[in-house]
Order: structure tokens, then C-alpha cells, then sequence
């Protein structure tokens, strides 16, 4: 088994096919947007392949040191041209081919008049703990 | 109550069970039920045969609950009262249930969870922990598998070769968190050895216990790796390496050779010598040879060779050897590095390493591929 992230992003990849901001969404779309991506977690988690999920705020800020005995520097919210990540789901699975074939079904997620969004996901191992044998 | 004992006792409790003809699931609620009933009835009771005891109270368990009169025959046993210990087996029940967790149908990983679970008798949360999965994960893939085998028959073994793969993933696993499951392997094993004799069952024992036996000097303090030739020879376990080399040469001495024993041959090799330069190279390549003829010329196996060839005929014969391989293979670069830099090209060997350390599986190998890189670009700067 290895474990996969599936990267959602706001910006930074991509656009998707169907790509209409989730704001011009109806309730309804936005309802069955979720729900497809709660039914799909809930269905890794019966075939053990669900490890975590999370989403994240949009808004973001960059942070770094600043020197001794200062705060540190804010940039404030993200600038516009900055990569935002959406969330994120970590799978545990068999193989490549089944991180794959399982990124492409949570990117059928429906969004605006109903239709698969066919947005990009990002799909990237883990690195893991040595195995025990290698020489 | 001796928990140790217990988890000793829950696996051979479960396989006559099943042997049976218990569904597998329904015989491990039983065998939960009645390790629940032993830690009521034992602190103040103790049995005379603890076995026997959780056998019985087990089977009265499966039967309770299938049968529909389950309330009445409930009443019917006085369970303080200590049951006759069940009949001895005449087969070895726990064999078999080795072939069932390790059954073809099932896909590796579930097949490791449930023979850790049923064999080993971790508990789900001890399984989980180790593959860093949610508790909740693990429950749904040991349930999962426990349905796929639950209407298998056991009247025969199934293939040894099925349930030594298994047993080796859970020892290729590693070391993570409370439960260390390359010792879980090495236990299993051990315990698969004592009942079946078979060279490749011996040979995959020998195999795990010459590796485990350099643990200890595989890892720096920090955690970083430390290569096979610069190892402190030192805090290898001789013990462990004398146990298997033993194994192996009884199992060798048959004359069925298999992946198992080639591989031991090679680990025993490294382990004889005293240091990294006396390492008998060529007797390791003709090992390899060897076990590339047993896996159909894997080309893990040839890549493993090649690094042999270069340490036996000089780095430029291990190229040579590389260079008739997909460059695409895991590692592939890592050795090709390797072999530059005992070659002399140190600019060429840096660029490899990096690129190496780009590709590595791991945080360990990354790190160790990097520092590689890095020494090396230090040392043509100056």
C-alpha cells in the first residue's frame, strides 16, 4: 500500500473544464458538489483507503523571520498570482494506477448546471519510511 | 491475566474454529467473546488448560450465536463452572489458518492486515498504527477481507509461496510506532518454520533474521542512513547472524533452491565478512546470477547485479552490466551515481546523485542521496 495525496487547488493549476467560480453556482450545485465529495470519502473508507481529508480557508497569509527581537513579517493575504490550495484528501492504496483512476473520479465532481467539473487534481506520493531491506 | 499468553493462544483458538467450519468473521466474535469471559472467570479460576478452556468457551460462543435458541442454551451453561478442555488436534489448525489470510483472492494489503490480525493477534488499532492509517481504515479493510475468505474451505493448504510473500511485506515494512513489525514478521516465521518444513520457509527466516541482525547499524543517531560498507560492523547481532546462517545452510543442504535461500545466500555473504573490502564479490555475483535465473531474469535482480559486478571486475564493468538495463528502473540512477564516482567522474556522479535524491521513495534515501551529491560538488569546488 502507499499513500497519495489528492491536491484541490483554487488557483495554480490548470482550469478546469467546466469552469464557472463556485459563487455563480447554485445552492443546489453547491449541495451536490459536496455531497459527491462526501460520498466519495465515505466509500474509501469502506474499501480501507481513506486516511484523512481536509479543506482549507481561502484566505492565507506568507510569514517569515524578520531578524532578533522582531515580529515576524507578514505579507498579508495572498497576492492574486499566488498558488491557494483548496484541500486536500490522502488515500492509502494498492497502486498508482488506483490513486489515478480514483483522483479522476473525485475531478467528476458535478459543479455548475450539474456537469462534471473536470478540474485538475494533483496526485503525489508520500515519501515513506525506509523498508528494511535494501542492500 | 498474562496478555502475552493470551495473544499466544487467540490464533490456534481460531483456526480449530474455522477448521470447524465456523465463517471466519462469526469465529473470531466468538474467540473475542470468550478472551472477554477468561479475563472475568481466570484472575479467580485459573484453568488447568488454558487452550482447551478458550476452545470450548469459544465453540459455545460460535454456537450461541448461531443458533436461534442462542438465549436458552446461554442459561443452559454455567460458564464458572471450567469446561473439559476440547479434543487435541490432530492436524495443526494454525497452519491453515496461515493459507486463509494469506488467500489469492485477497489483495496484499488486506491479506497482511488479516494475518496480522488473525495470526498474529494484534489488535486492529496495533495494525493501523503501524501502516499510519485511521483505526476506522483498518477495521473496514480486516472486515472487508475477513467477507472476501468467509466462504473459502480449508480442507487443504493452499500455496506456501502465497503466504511467504505476505509475511515478507510485513517484514519489508520496516519499523513504525509501537508495534515493530519486522520482529512481528520474524515471530510469524518462526512459528510458520516450526510447523512446515519446506527450504523456502527456512530460507525466507535465514533472509529476515541476517537483515535484522544489522539493524542496529543501518541508522545513524540521527536517523540518517548508513551505507552496507560503512557500517560499524561492530553492532551487527552475531547471534542472529550465527541462527541464520545455521538455517540456511540446513535448508541449502537440501538441494530445493528457491528466491528465499539465493537472497540469504547473498545477506549470509555480506555478513561473513569481516570488513567491507574483504566482501567476497565474486561468490555474491554468482549468487545473483543465480537468483536472476529463479525470477526469470527480474531486473531488480540485474540491478542489484550490477552493482556486484562493479565491486567484483571494477566499476567499469558494473556500467557495463547497467547499461543493458531500462533506465526507468527504481534506483537505477542511485547505482549508476554509485559507480561514476568509483569510477573517478565525480562531476558526472554528482549530477546523478541529485538526480537520484530527486527520485528517492523515501526521506531517509532522499537525505542520504543529497549529502552524497552535496560532498561531492564541496569536493570539485575546492
Amino acid at each position: 500500500m502507499a499513500k497519495y495525496l489528492l491536491l484541490k487547488h483554487y488557483r495554480g493549476a490548470p482550469a478546469a473544464v467546466n469552469d464557472v467560480p463556485m459563487d455563480r453556482w447554485s445552492p443546489e450545485e453547491i449541495t451536490a458538489h459536496m455531497g459527491y465529495m462526501n460520498d466519495f470519502a465515505a466509500r474509501l473508507e469502506k474499501t480501507g483507503e481513506f486516511v484523512e481529508g481536509q479543506a482549507l480557508a481561502p484566505e492565507g497569509a506568507w510569514v517569515r523571520y524578520d531578524g532578533e527581537g522582531r515580529p515576524p513579517v507578514t505579507d498579508g493575504p495572498f497576492a492574486e498570482t499566488k498558488d491557494l490550495i483548496a484541500g486536500w484528501m490522502i488515500i492509502d492504496v494498492d497502486s498508482y494506477e488506483r490513486a489515478v483512476e480514483l483522483a479522476g473520479e473525485l475531478s467528476a465532481a458535478p459543479g455548475a448546471g450539474g456537469r462534471p467539473i473536470h478540474e485538475w487534481l494533483e496526485v503525489r506520493p508520500f515519501l515513506t519510511a525506509p523498508p528494511t531491506i535494501t542492500e | 491475566m498474562d496478555e502475552t499468553l493470551l495473544r499466544s493462544l487467540t490464533p490456534g483458538v481460531l483456526a480449530v474454529l474455522v477448521r470447524r467450519g465456523a465463517d471466519f468473521a462469526a469465529a473470531e466474535d466468538a474467540v473475542q467473546d470468550a478472551l472477554v469471559e477468561a479475563l472475568r472467570v481466570w484472575p479467580a479460576d485459573p484453568p488447568r488448560d488454558p487452550r482447551g478452556w478458550l476452545t470450548t468457551v469459544a465453540w459455545r460462543k460460535f454456537l450461541d450465536t448461531t443458533r436461534a435458541a442462542a438465549s436458552r442454551r446461554r442459561r443452559e451453561y454455567r460458564v464458572e463452572e471450567e469446561p473439559a478442555p476440547g479434543p487435541a488436534p490432530a492436524v495443526d489448525d494454525t497452519l491453515q489458518l496461515y493459507f486463509l489470510c494469506a488467500h489469492p483472492s485477497l489483495t496484499p494489503a488486506s491479506a497482511v492486515a488479516l494475518t496480522l490480525r488473525a495470526v498474529g493477534g494484534l489488535t486492529t488499532r496495533q495494525i493501523a498504527a503501524a501502516y499510519l492509517v485511521p483505526e476506522a481504515t483498518m477495521a473496514q479493510r480486516i472486515s472487508r477481507a475477513k467477507r472476501t475468505v468467509s466462504g473459502v474451505r480449508f480442507d487443504r493448504p493452499g500455496e506456501v509461496a502465497t503466504v511467504l510473500r505476505v509475511l515478507y511485506l510485513v517484514f519489508n515494512e520496516g519499523y513504525s510506532g509501537d508495534v515493530d513489525l519486522a520482529a512481528e514478521a520474524i515471530r510469524l516465521t518462526r512459528r510458520l518454520a516450526a510447523r512446515i518444513d519446506h527450504p523456502e520457509v527456512a530460507g525466507l527466516l535465514a533472509l529476515m533474521l541476517l537483515h535484522h541482525a544489522r539493524r542496529a547499524a543501518r541508522t545513524a543517531a540521527d536517523g540518517s542512513l548508513v551505507p552496507l560498507t560503512e557500517q560499524d560492523r561492530g553492532r551487527w547481532d552475531t547471534t542472529l547472524i550465527a541462527e541464520g546462517v545455521g538455517i540456511l545452510q540446513a535448508a541449502l543442504a537440501r538441494d530445493r533452491l528457491g528466491e528465499f535461500q539465493a537472497q540469504a545466500a547473498i545477506a549470509a555473504l555480506h555478513a561473513d565478512a569481516p570488513t567491507a573490502g574483504e566482501t567476497d564479490w565474486p561468490q555474491i555475483v554468482e549468487w545473483y546470477d543465480e537468483l536472476a535465473r529463479l525470477t526469470d531474469d527480474s531486473p531488480v535482480v540485474r540491478l542489484n547485479r550490477a552493482v556486484a559486478v562493479g565491486e567484483a571486475d571494477g566499476p567499469r564493468a558494473g556500467l557495463a552490466a547497467l547499461a543493458a538495463l531500462d533506465a526507468s528502473l527504481p534506483r537505477h540512477t542511485a547505482v549508476a551515481a554509485y559507480l561514476h564516482e568509483r569510477d573517478g567522474d565525480l562531476a558526472t556522479a554528482a549530477r546523478l546523485y541529485a538526480e537520484a535524491a530527486h527520485r528517492a521513495p523515501n526521506l531517509a534515501e532522499r537525505d542520504h542521496l543529497t549529502r552524497r551529491a552535496a560532498r561531492l560538488n564541496a569536493r570539485r569546488d575546492r
